[in-house]
């Protein structure tokens, strides 16, 4: 920590990043490897996806971590809340991913302190490529962080999604957008099933569909666990917050649709 | 030859009082602030007519901040408190982020201050944090302009009646107060030094609510709080 009495001498400036840049650029340090270094193996982020329904977006993601062909957590959480408006679904080497996705949301609570007034979800979505982009560096020595940023904007009053490169490059997208090694897979799925305006139930059952056929064909994604009880993260985020989806009601879509599945299966066999 | 102009002496015990002196006199013209405990934690109330510029903010999940005196000032130790307490828990956790080191901070702060600048600030503030569900106490920090810090149990007030305010609360206060109770207690204590009655629109008002998930600070907004000063009372 440093001297408070330091901190004193600036005038406002609402950027938590550029605090720790002037006064503790240690805890910003970029992670590096030496060029020609062999890669390490590193947990990834699996599948994350956003879309967009009729009261704002829903974000979820699959709870599994992978480290090459081996698991290495099963209980991973990759939606994370950014403000009470937007959330941050994080993809790619699970280490530096979480780290960000912490600092955005320091930044934007900091601005909103500081200032006494929240980011548009504009400058949010912007703040975010700056981030990505300061990691670009270690990106190109196989860091790759690519996030999924969705909120409520109240000034337009609708629910929007962003999608990023690795060197920060911003994309909206209007209807829904999943990143991962699962992402085209679950988009494949969203694709067929999305559609304008759905009610909150029907947006859960196509967010799950795609969930599990994520997990069907990438080895990285993770189904549902009945044997552990483990199931897939959703949260919605609409004009009056950013909510989580009761693991139960999870559970009885996801029990609903496995059924539908079995049936299916079989009656094909 | 011409002499040497000699600097003035003053003697150190003259100089402190003189700073001393000189705070007071700016605080004293500014108006009080009452912060009280009760049930579900603790209530902050200003007498404030701005709803732009502010006396009570958020520092961080359960700490809140009231300052009175002079606004560039208090605003300055505002912002400070907010990037000590936000490096703070980035560095190592949100759990990690107390009102006590942060009263501290402003103690220092304040106490070098007014003791190696010739202006010394016309602040003085109060930080508060709420208890978390398991147990632990409220704290309420009250730091003067000249660094020093007290811990007050159940109430506090700063500003320039705060005295007669506090001895008001003496006599009136009392433990497990809800929320109605405890903001008209609150607004009652402000009328004491006033020749008016003090209505929603000359209020500012904020609670760090044990209630509420993480970020426990919420202001009170003017229909809401003529609501509360409504109810039987």
């Amino acid at each position: 920590m440093d001297d408070p009495l330091r901190l004193f001498g600036e005038s406002g400036n609402p950027s938590f990043i550029d605090l720790l840049r002037c006064h503790s650029p240690h805890m910003l340090q970029r992670l590096e490897a030496e060029p020609g270094a062999e890669p390490l193996r590193m947990p990834h982020g699996t599948t994350v996806l956003a879309l967009r329904y009729r009261d704002g977006v829903v974000m979820a993601g699959d709870r599994q971590a992978t480290e090459g062909f081996q698991v290495a957590s099963r209980r991973i959480e990759k939606i994370s809340k950014s403000d009470d408006l937007s959330g941050v679904g994080i993809a790619g080497v699970a280490g530096p991913a979480m780290e960000m996705a912490r600092l955005f949301q320091t930044e934007l609570e900091h601005y909103e302190k500081v200032e006494g007034d929240n980011l548009s979800l504009e400058g949010k979505a912007n703040k975010l490529s700056q981030m990505i982009r300061m990691n670009l560096p270690a990106a190109m020595q196989g860091l790759v962080v690519v996030p999924i940023f969705a909120g409520f904007d109240e000034r337009m009053g609708v629910g929007r999604i962003f999608k990023y490169d690795v060197t920060g490059g911003k994309y909206e997208d209007t209807d829904y957008w999943a990143q991962g090694s699962g992402g085209k897979d679950a988009r494949d799925s969203l694709k067929k099933r999305w559609r304008r305006d759905l009610g909150r139930d029907d947006a859960l059952r196509v967010t799950i569909e795609a969930l599990l056929d994520a997990a069907d064909e990438d080895v990285g994604t993770g189904g549902p666990d009945l044997v552990r009880g483990i199931f897939p993260t959703i949260k919605t985020i609409t004009r009056s917050g950013f909510g989580d989806v009761p693991e139960d009601e999870i559970r009885r879509v996801v029990e609903t649709l496995l059924n539908e599945r079995a049936k299916a299966e079989k009656a094909n066999g | 030859m011409t002499a040497m102009p000699l600097p003035y002496y003053v003697s150190p015990e003259q100089m402190m009082k003189d700073k001393a002196e000189y705070a007071r006199k700016g605080i004293s013209r500014g108006r009080s602030i009452v912060t009280l405990e009760y049930r579900d934690g603790i209530l902050l109330v200003a007498e404030n007519p701005s709803t732009l510029l502010h006396k009570i903010s958020e520092i961080y999940d359960r700490i809140a901040f009231a300052g009175v005196g002079k606004y560039n000032e208090f605003e300055n130790l505002r912002i400070a408190g907010v990037r000590h307490a936000d490096v703070k828990g980035y560095s190592y956790s949100r759990g990690d982020v107390t009102a006590k080191a942060l009263a501290n901070a402003y103690s220092q702060a304040l106490g070098n201050i007014f003791t190696q600048d010739i202006k010394p600030f016309e602040v003085e503030v109060l930080v508060a944090e709420v208890a978390d569900v398991n147990g632990s106490n409220n704290e309420i920090y009250h730091i003067l302009y000249d660094g020093t810090i007290e811990d007050e149990k159940n109430y506090a007030a700063i500003g320039g009646q705060a005295d007669e305010i506090r001895r008001f609360l003496k006599d009136n206060y009392h433990e497990g107060l809800t929320i109605e109770a405890a903001v008209q207690l609150g607004v009652r204590a402000l009328n004491v030094t006033q020749n008016k009655t003090l209505t929603e629109k000359d209020l500012e008002v904020a609670v760090l609510d044990r209630t509420k998930e993480r970020r426990k600070f919420r202001r009170i907004p003017p229909e809401a709080l003529a609501q509360l000063l409504g109810s039987g009372g």
